[in-house]
């Protein structure tokens, strides 16, 4: 995504940091960065969008914004070399007796 | 605003696997944020624009229900009346409801007046917001809050309004229907429509996750069904000539789009479930015929 220019006009300034959408959902993805390939099919889909490209050691990979993933999965099923996994959040890791 | 990082979102309250983001976000990416976007009542705009928390790094108006043709024809005219060129394409995002229904008035006046306006409808087959109930665009046999299933009614009766063949009898210079499953070729028609001075029309396909019963595990694949099995072609007009469709290599039968839907698995016990599955086969039977989209290749 990376930054992006704004042309200002009748709406007042974007605040999309105001909603943490990153608490709704049990689960996260998580990006295996070694599988990644960099197709951005990912950031393509996702709907929030909260997935962007950073470096890592000299590679470009994709990775998740906690603070708004929602788990929907749509990432998870549009990798195509199944780089995305979905962890269950520590809170939701509850012991049934 | 250091953190904005998108023209729409993220921070936005759909639903998650909600369908319709996608098409806003590719769509402001392609016209590289230059939009000036008027929005009609429904799912999109109470995600998006609520109090202090709104996602548009664009410029954004929320119309009514029923008029955002008629605004965003005002727009187009008073940006002409003011020698404002080249700051932005005009670009309304609107539910099928508000512009197969309530909205069409003002729309059909937009259309004729051929104003400068890329109008785009987001089609999640029902009224979502207010809690799926019918359009004039909700497909035949779906169960929605007023077309309920019961012993009599298999679902809603009647089929779904052609929005491109209404929108391609105004003569406007381009019309054409996108599927948020094949997100590059969205991105080519929104860049083909604003090549056209005057009205644009571009539907497109967005699933609703609660409304069709569904999850995101399933939104890209279920709208890349509805293209496959024909229920949904996407087709091409330019000038009022059916330019370009996308082609079939293997159409698959319409049960495999219904059967992974709450909003149709009735139509598998439904005493009439039989004939509506059979009544939607015949509709994509009709399009592959009617837009050629078998691949004989
Ligand atoms: C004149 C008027 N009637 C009814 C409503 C209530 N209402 C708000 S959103 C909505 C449904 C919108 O449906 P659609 O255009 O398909 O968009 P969706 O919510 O499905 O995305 C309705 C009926 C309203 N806001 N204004
Ligand atoms: S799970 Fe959904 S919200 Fe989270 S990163 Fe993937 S596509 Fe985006
Ligand atoms: S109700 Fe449907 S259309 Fe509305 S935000 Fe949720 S998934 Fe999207
Ligand atoms: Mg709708």
């Amino acid at each position: 995504m990376g930054k992006v220019k704004i042309y200002l006009g009748a709406s007042s300034p974007a605040k999309t940091s105001e909603m943490k959408t990153g608490d709704w959902g049990t689960e996260w993805a998580k990006v295996d960065e070694d599988k990644c390939i960099a197709c951005g099919r990912c950031i393509t889909f996702c709907p929030e969008p909260c997935i962007e490209y950073v470096e890592k050691n000299d590679k470009k990979v994709a990775r998740v914004d906690t603070d708004y993933c929602k788990g929907c999965w749509i990432c998870f099923t549009v990798c195509p070399v199944d780089a995305i996994k979905m962890e269950t959040k520590e809170i939701y890791k509850l012991e049934v007796c | 605003m250091n953190d904005i990082r998108s023209y729409f979102g993220p921070g936005h309250g759909a639903c998650p696997g909600c369908g319709f983001p996608i098409a806003v976000k590719i769509t402001l990416e392609t016209l590289e944020g230059k939009a000036f976007v008027v929005n009609s009542t429904g799912c999109l705009e109470i995600v998006s624009s609520m109090y202090g928390r709104n996602v548009w790094a664009v410029p954004y108006i929320h119309s009514l229900f029923e008029n955002a043709g008629a605004v965003a024809g005002g727009i187009d005219a008073a940006l002409k009346a003011l020698g404002r060129k080249n700051e932005g394409h005009v670009v309304v995002f609107a539910g099928d409801g508000a512009t197969a229904d309530i909205g069409i008035g003002t729309l059909s006046g937009m259309f004729d007046r051929n104003h400068d306006v890329l109008y785009i409808c987001y089609d999640n087959e029902a009224y979502q917001n207010t809690g799926n109930q019918q359009s004039g665009l909700t497909p035949p046999g779906a169960s929605t809050t007023t077309t309920p299933v019961g012993d009599l009614l298999p679902g809603k009766m009647g089929r779904k309004k052609d929005m491109i063949g209404i929108a391609v009898a105004h003569g406007i210079p381009y019309v054409a229907s996108a599927s948020i499953a094949f997100p590059n070729d969205l991105r080519r028609k929104v860049k083909r429509a604003i090549e056209f001075e005057g009205a644009k029309y571009l539907h497109v396909h967005a699933p609703c996750v609660t409304g069709w019963g569904i999850d995101g595990k399933l939104t890209v694949e279920v709208a890349r069904l509805a293209v496959e099995t024909g229920l949904y072609p996407l087709v091409e007009y330019e000038n009022g000539r059916l330019v370009r469709v996308m082609k079939l290599k293997k159409r698959k039968p319409v049960e495999e789009y219904l059967k992974i839907q709450r909003r149709f698995r009735h139509l598998f016990k439904h005493p009439l479930g039989e004939k509506i599955i059979k009544e939607l086969q015949q509709i994509a039977d009709e399009n592959v015929k009617r837009y050629g989209l078998e691949d004989e290749g």
